[in-house]
């Protein structure tokens, strides 16, 4: 109880023994010798790691059995056993001379050099943010100009990695700002979006109308979560909100009176634009303002929809960071305890934190019923949840950013695998590179994690400045519960 | 040693303006942890601008009183009454505590049960705000942020919870302003406006202390509960500390801390509660406290049998202590010889026995 308080936080301390060793490992053995030495240990390793190949793949690469008629038929493949023993060769030799056993580990220097990017240039966050914003003002047209015969494919994949930015950005609320980890987040998707669906079948109420009441309906089931996991922390929460986000889908599907069950709702009314559908004939908007009908415009209007609630999601969490309540989601992360000491009602933050996530993310879906015309409990899974968790992390806790780009790369880098065609000139005919998508990019998550643990955006800029603003560290920053 | 009682026993009798004019009243407290009993049926007064220490060995019970006082445990039995305007209230405290009520508080008067209150709310509504033993900052946050968070509740206010705010609307900018404004004057007394905008975990460890303070300041607290704060200060930041304990408490806040440095304790202390096992053993200003024989022996340990006021025993403790307030680096507990060491486990075990 009264033990002496006299350790200092984890956070202040600096892993100096750790630094200096690494520095002298640099700067040891720069001597011709020495490297010399290091070729030659190279070269041998390399050597044994190709023989063990080349026994290993004897039987399993330079043997083939077909089917012949009276038995097997066996072949010889020499050409495929010795391509594997010099790629097995030369990637050992490369992996010797840059990584293991190099004065400069290649991927320390990468790490470093992608970790020190942000400080290098301290303009480049704002300036590779308004580029963005700028290219995502004109991106419909950028597509329908440049690429006219794949512009719907492209404005098609914009919407989606937009519909996945704002996601992010609502459950950077909760789990960036508030530190609390919500692994059910998709539940809220499906809210707004079925809260679009039945209104639209039942009332027939537009999409605009029925918005705010699909954001408040999910804000109402946030706060429904929030309060049976006001109490509980780390993976007791992470539990509880994944149990949540099943139960919602579980309901969906079997609430066949209801919500249709498997079968879903279909038939949910497109966006207008003031009361002017993006249709053909003359009560339509091409109509109306004297323009060629395209079918295009309906995918630029529903693009610039995303756009303008993604724009907004942004604008109200910057906002609110600034305001007493977003300064208190931050308290929360670092240290509960202390938030109650200065007389913060810890639950009714932890409530809005839930209740202002799930909205954003109610408008997500109903902007997903519109588009989809049809939705259904599938769209609805865990790996949704998990997806944008994913985001949000990758980007960087607490990063709007960070967000954007990890969109990006996850949403837009999985569909672009879907055009690996090339491939198979390598490869031969029968290569699918499509099979091979969710694995390379398995890996490409992998190797980000490696080197940037914290994310792609990992400083946490303050929220007021006497002087100036300084970016801190994420070595500082806490994670909040359930990392 | 006549002399000695009765010094004690006069500076019982007339010194008592805590028990006037009490800021807090803890009565009757009882904290069990299960089988064990934490706090025993204690009762003790704060005074109004008093700075006022609660010592006792390791593991006697005071930050369980700490942890009580600003709701982070609910007691098992007792009263704690917070008092803003003066005088006792005796008759109100009655009523409220009959009527149910948490708190009542109506022109300036005001009357808080704690034990009644959940933590923020102690710290919004009765302004009792405190420190931890293992300082709990927001690390992550600049030092001028973690100030701002202090002043919460009159920001969320001001930014017409959070509406008003994200309108953009100029009454919260100004409550900012303020709100900066008060963060500006308790960095400027903790020496701490040059790291305004340095993250509060880049502090060394004196500036955290300090920090701690002058967030704890910035709910503008009535009453101000420190849980050791000079723990692990060298000597300047311990002068330090006095200096701003003395000006916090010259400026209308009461102190009530928790302290192992008996240099602090007997340098700044008006009025000194002595605990151990739970229970109180001695009350009242630092002289008295330094001479009473169970503090004594509390701090260096007597056998069961041994009477305390046998001259030779007291006269070599009484010196021990005595040396206390004059060095300025002294132990938390006073360095006993050997054979008393032993003395006071043998004594702690009888004692844990009865209990």
């Amino acid at each position: 109880m009264t033990a002496s308080g006299t350790h200092v936080p984890a956070s202040t301390q600096k892993p100096v023994g750790a630094q200096a060793q690494a520095e002298d490992r640099r700067s040891l053995g720069r001597t011709d010798t020495v490297s010399e030495n290091r070729l030659a240990a190279s070269l041998r390793d390399a050597a044994v790691a190709a023989f063990l190949a080349g026994v290993l793949g004897f039987f399993f690469i330079g043997l083939r059995t077909d089917l012949a008629p009276g038995g097997l038929d066996i072949r010889m493949r020499w050409a495929a056993w010795i391509t594997a023993i010099i790629v097995v060769f030369v990637g050992r030799l490369a992996l010797n001379v840059f990584v293991f056993k190099a004065a400069h580990p290649v991927g320390e220097d990468i790490g470093a050099k992608v970790a020190g990017m942000g400080r290098a240039v301290p303009g480049l966050g704002k300036w590779l943010t308004r580029a963005l914003f700028l290219f995502a003002l004109v991106l419909p047209f950028f597509f329908t100009t440049f690429f006219p015969g794949r512009d719907r494919q492209f404005i098609d994949l914009a919407i989606l990695i937009m519909t996945y930015i704002m996601l992010g950005w609502g459950l950077n609320i909760v789990v960036g700002l508030a530190g609390l980890l919500d692994l059910g987040y998709v539940a809220f998707y499906a809210v707004g979006a079925y809260s679009f669906a039945l209104l639209a079948q039942h009332f027939e109420i537009g999409f605009w109308a029925a918005l705010p009441l699909a954001g408040l309906l999910a804000a109402f089931w946030g706060m429904i979560l929030g309060f049976p996991v006001l109490r509980l922390r780390g993976d007791y929460l992470a539990i509880v909100t994944l149990a949540f986000g099943e139960i919602i889908r579980v309901v969906l599907l079997n609430w066949y009176s209801f919500t249709g069950g498997p079968n879903g709702i279909s038939g949910i009314p497109k966006p207008t634009f003031f009361g002017l559908e993006m249709s053909r004939g003359d009560d339509g908007f091409a109509a109306f303002f004297g323009i060629e009908y395209d079918p295009i415009q309906r995918f630029m209007y529903l693009y610039y929809i995303i756009f303008a609630l993604a724009l907004l999601t942004n604008l109200v969490t910057l906002r609110l960071r600034k305001l007493p309540i977003g300064r208190a989601w931050e308290a929360l992360r670092e240290d509960e305890i202390a938030c109650r000491s200065l007389g913060i009602n810890t639950r009714n933050t932890k409530l809005t934190a839930f209740a202002i996530g799930a909205m954003f993310g109610g408008f997500a879906g109903s902007f997903f019923a519109t588009r989809q015309g049809f939705i259904s409990p599938e769209s609805f899974s865990f790996i949704e949840s998990a997806m944008i968790l994913a985001i949000v992390v990758l980007g960087g806790l607490g990063s709007q950013l960070g967000i954007v780009i990890a969109s990006i790369v996850m949403i837009g880098g999985i569909e672009m695998l879907r055009n690996l065609g090339f491939l198979t000139e390598i490869f031969g005919p029968g290569f699918d590179p499509v099979q091979y998508r969710m694995l390379i990019f398995g890996l490409a998550m992998v190797l980000i994690m490696v080197w940037k643990p914290r994310g792609l955006v990992t400083t946490r800029e303050p929220t007021a400045a006497l002087r100036e603003k300084k970016r801190i560290g994420a070595d500082m920053v806490a994670q909040g519960e359930g990392h | 040693m006549a002399s000695l009682i009765e010094m004690n026993a006069s500076a019982s009798a007339v010194h008592r303006r805590w028990e006037e004019d009490p800021i807090l009243s803890v009565q009757h407290l009882t904290m069990r942890f299960g089988g064990l009993v934490a706090i025993n049926d204690l009762s003790f007064d704060v005074g109004r601008g008093d700075i006022t220490a609660l010592i006792g060995p390791n593991g006697a019970g005071k930050t369980t009183v700490f942890n009580c006082v600003t709701g982070f445990y609910k007691p098992t039995e007792g009263r704690i009454v917070m008092r803003h305007g003066p005088g006792r209230q005796d008759e109100l405290v009655r009523q409220i505590t009959a009527s149910g009520l948490r708190w009542k508080k109506e022109d300036g008067q005001g009357i808080f049960l704690l034990e009644r209150m959940p933590d923020h709310e102690i710290s919004a509504r009765a302004k009792v705000a405190r420190t931890f033993q293992n300082i709990r900052l927001f690390g992550g946050m600049t030092v001028l942020e973690n100030l701002l968070v202090a002043q919460h509740n009159r920001l969320v206010v001001a930014s017409g919870y959070s509406f008003g705010g994200i309108l953009g609307l100029p009454t919260y900018r100004r409550a900012e302003k303020t709100a900066i404004e008060k963060a500006v004057y308790w960095l400027e007394r903790t020496h701490l406006i040059d790291r305004a905008d340095d993250p509060a975990a880049d502090l060394p460890y004196g500036a955290q202390r300090r920090l701690e303070i002058a967030r704890a300041m910035c709910t503008d607290p009535e009453l101000l509960c420190l849980d050791e704060p000079a723990a692990g200060l060298n000597p300047r930041e311990s002068a330090e500390l006095n200096e701003l304990l003395k000006f916090i408490r010259d400026n209308g806040t009461s102190v009530l801390l928790i302290e192992h440095d008996m240099g602090v304790v007997m340098e700044i202390s008006d009025h000194i509660v002595v605990l151990d096992y739970g229970v109180k053993i001695a009350d009242g200003d630092a002289m008295a406290v330094k001479t009473d024989p169970r503090v004594i022996a509390a701090y260096l340990g007597v056998e069961e049998e041994e009477e305390i006021d046998v001259p030779e025993v007291l006269e070599d403790v009484v010196e021990q202590v005595g040396e206390l307030p004059g060095s300025p680096n002294t132990e938390p507990e006073p360095p006993a010889r050997q054979p008393a060491a032993t003395k006071r486990s043998r004594s702690r075990a009888g004692k844990g026995g009865k209990a």
